[in-house]
């Protein structure tokens, strides 16, 4: 009745064809790929649209085709691709499906077919979402929270039908992450290989696999939510409609409460962040410890950390709500369960720096992404200190300061880890070395670019500027520096902007003329390293599954032949 | 080894030589795994509607919550789960796949059920968008009726190979099912 390994559970399936193999694959390194292509082709429409924003709020007016709908439609669409489509996606479906399987040493996905079905709803999901720049109306304009009444009511852009084809995305999506989560989740359970107990995986495992837990228990909400807006919206019903006067009509719907909508989202909302930086902060803690040639400081601290992190988000939802009125004990409750979550978080960035402390740091491209990625996380973490504090977040609340905030903590900073990630695994994806000055140019430009973007908001918040506006005008208490940042600001975020161009210059360029990668060109000591093909062949381990007899951290190892030691190496102490 | 055990392995130190441990099958995990999120999805609609229903009174104003009426065909459908239920649990106990069989047909019988009880309360009056607690009653039993339309049709796959670890499977789903169904029940009765 119970099995062990992954080798026992069914015969491996077997591609006969091109179309088996490549596209209707349920391998998960393919299905790894098509996760990634998807979501960063859709995360590139979002980045245009962040670009056309920034056009409009450093020159306002000069450019007539961006009108005021427009402009609320780019920031919602920006918003939600972002943060699902293109953050979510990738960090679970691409990097959790590549590296699951290959870190723990199965063969594949426990449930492969599923896995593809995962793949192929979220590719559904992401067609509908881009339906709705094709409906009459355009996409919503509701913002990415899409709080209703105003997201389904007359003078919000998108209020008939991009609204649908949002909702109709977001329940498609849930259906794809509950697929690939269970997957995630029952591989790292189910199909470890001989030898490699839980404290034994690699730091990135525990942040894909909590995140995928957390995936699957806080999605729901959104999917929840979803469904009772689109009945509001199409059958009439009052889930969250209160009674209004619309356009000077008073509108059928009776009673119905936004308050519940904002609940049921942020429940959604709140795990949502940490189910993006879980993963970024396995990710660069191995990154950190290989480039440093040093083992992660308190590896135990940090796979615990990663799990009561993911606990504590479940309780602080109701800190995006402090303006929405609640009662002050409430208040008080989840300001204070919010800076809790800070001490498990502070115990990371401690052992983050304290593995680079007497490191033999090697400052390749990878690394300067993860240094890079400490330095955005802490900036962007202490400024979630001040909102969330209930009387410090009323006055800053919907202003540029928490703009810079979020864009720092969960926006730049998984970016910079999955930039990161990528320039560190593509030689295992596609067997070819990247080229290192073109990387580096890359690295700078978007790591000072990105301060250049959102340190100056901070400021702009404090003095005042609210967030989604069309154009500030000439306001009292708007002094014209605001205008001059902002056009600076601008400028700086189209330089970002073209100089992304050198990233996908690079890896398409390397695709075909990089030079061969070694199989494991950074001396890594886990897994993924160790497979006899490069890239990893269908079934990733050969003949026989690796046996693993030590954790994925023995770096410079006293005495040991080389500066890292395999997981598959046995032990040769003999009596010790 | 305990979870606690497990988490507090210092595993930079030398282990014991690696081991096969025995697992549960990676379906069981599965299922077990997706209770977890329907169990979420089911708790925050009931969470919704009990915070809908209070919510209009508390602020002062006259409640707009309509209590459905409670046909006994609410108590048959009940009882035609149950039946399903302890069908299935006979087929997982005895590994009979004809229990299997009847167990899924009561199964379709509690949806067709549903659906009757739709058409009665459409034809009395209590339709959708009429009140809340209308919506909430259709929301509650369409999505529970597709956990159940989910649940036949791996019935019918797992019938098919005559898997019987499968149809073990499908017998503990239906018991989750038919739990979740009590509690809407007890909520739509009770309210």
């Amino acid at each position: 009745m119970a099995t062990t390994l992954a080798d026992d559970l069914r015969p491996l399936h077997h591609p006969h064809s091109w179309v088996t193999r490549y596209v209707w694959s349920q391998d998960h390194k393919v299905i790894a790929i098509q996760y990634s292509c998807t979501a960063i082709g859709i995360g590139l429409v979002a980045l245009v649209l962040s670009a056309l924003m920034r056009l409009q709020l450093g020159f306002p007016g000069a450019f007539p085709a961006i009108q005021p709908d427009n402009y609320l439609q780019f920031v919602s669409m920006h918003g939600m691709i972002m943060v699902v489509y293109l953050l979510t996606a990738l960090l679970l479906g691409g990097f959790g499906n590549y590296l699951i399987p290959l870190m723990i040493g199965a063969r594949d996905m426990v449930f492969p077919f599923v896995n593809m079905l995962s793949y192929w709803f979220y590719l559904l999901s992401v067609i509908v979402l881009v339906a709705g720049f094709f409906v009459p109306g355009g996409p919503t304009g509701a913002g990415w929270t899409l709080y209703p009444p105003q997201a389904i009511s007359e003078g919000t852009p998108g209020h008939q039908w991009g609204i649908v084809t949002m909702l109709v995305s977001l329940a498609i999506f849930v259906a794809a992450f509950t697929m690939g989560g269970l997957n995630y989740v029952t591989t790292v359970l189910q199909a470890r290989t001989k030898g490699m107990t839980l404290m034994r995986m690699p730091l990135s495992v525990w942040g894909i696999f909590t995140a995928s837990v957390m995936g699957l228990l806080a999605f729901p909400a959104l999917f929840v939510a979803a469904i009772m807006m689109l009945f509001d919206h199409l059958a009439g019903t009052s889930f969250f409609m209160p009674t209004m006067q619309s356009m000077g009509a008073i509108t059928p719907t009776e009673g119905g409460s936004p308050l519940l909508f904002q609940h049921l989202f942020w429940f959604f909302g709140h795990p949502e962040v940490y189910i993006v930086a879980l993963p970024a902060f396995g990710i660069v803690s191995d990154l950190i410890s290989v480039h440093a040639r040093r083992n992660i400081f308190g590896y135990r601290m940090m796979v615990w950390a990663i799990v009561i992190i993911g606990a504590l988000s479940f309780l602080v939802w109701a800190h995006h709500m402090y303006v929405s009125g609640m009662n002050p004990y409430f208040g008080f409750f989840f300001a204070t369960s919010t800076l809790i979550i800070a001490i498990p978080t502070a115990i990371k960035v401690y052992n983050w720096l304290l593995t680079l402390w007497r490191g033999d740091i090697h400052l390749r491209v990878p690394m300067l992404f993860a240094i890079a990625f400490i330095f955005t996380f802490i900036h962007g973490g202490l400024s979630g200190l001040f909102l969330g504090n209930v009387s410090v977040d009323v006055p800053l609340s919907d202003t540029f300061f928490v703009v810079a905030h979020f864009h720092m903590v969960m926006g730049v900073s998984p970016v910079l880890v999955i930039f990161g990630a990528i320039y560190h695994w593509y030689p295992k994806i596609f067997g070819r070395m990247w080229n290192d000055t073109l990387g580096k140019v890359h690295f700078w430009i978007t790591f000072l670019g990105v301060y250049a973007i959102f340190l100056p908001m901070h400021y702009l918040g404090i003095l005042g500027v609210p967030r989604r506006y069309y154009a500030l005008g000439e306001t009292a208490f708007i002094p014209q520096s605001v205008h001059l940042a902002n056009a600076w600001i601008s400028v700086a975020a189209l330089i970002v902007f073209c100089a992304q161009g050198l990233f996908f210059f690079n890896m398409i360029w390397s695709l075909f003329r990089g030079p061969r990668a070694d199989p494991n060109p950074w001396g890594a000591a886990s897994l993924e390293w160790q497979t006899p093909d490069t890239p990893p062949a269908h079934g990733n381990w050969g003949a026989k599954l690796p046996v693993v007899y030590r954790w994925a951290y023995d770096y410079s190892v006293p005495g040991a032949a080389r500066d890292f030691i395999p997981q598959t190496e046995p032990r040769t102490e003999l009596g010790a | 080894m305990t979870i606690l055990a497990r988490l507090t392995e210092k595993s930079w130190e030398p282990g014991p030589p690696p081991v096969e441990r025995e697992r549960p099958s990676a379906g069981t995990v599965g299922t077990l795994a997706y209770f977890g999120v329907a169990m979420v999805m089911f708790s925050l609609l009931v969470a919704a509607y009990l915070m809908r229903m209070g919510l209009h009174g508390a602020m002062g104003h006259g409640s707009d919550w309509k209590s459905m009426p409670d046909p006994p065909l609410l108590w048959i459908n009940t009882l035609l789960l149950a039946a399903s239920s302890v069908a299935w649990e006979m087929a997982r106990r005895e590994r009979m796949a004809r229990a299997a069989t009847a167990g899924a047909a009561l199964g379709g019988l509690f949806l067709m059920g549903q659906l009757l009880l739709w058409r009665h309360y459409q034809a009395t009056g209590y339709t959708l968008s009429a009140n809340p607690a209308n919506a909430f009653f259709y929301l509650l039993t369409a999505l529970h009726g597709l956990h159940i339309v989910g649940g036949l049709f791996a019935a019918g796959r797992a019938l098919a190979a005559a898997n019987m670890r499968n149809i073990a499977l499908c017998a503990l789903y239906w018991h989750f099912l038919l739990i979740i169904w009590l509690v809407l029940a007890a909520l739509l009765l009770s309210t």
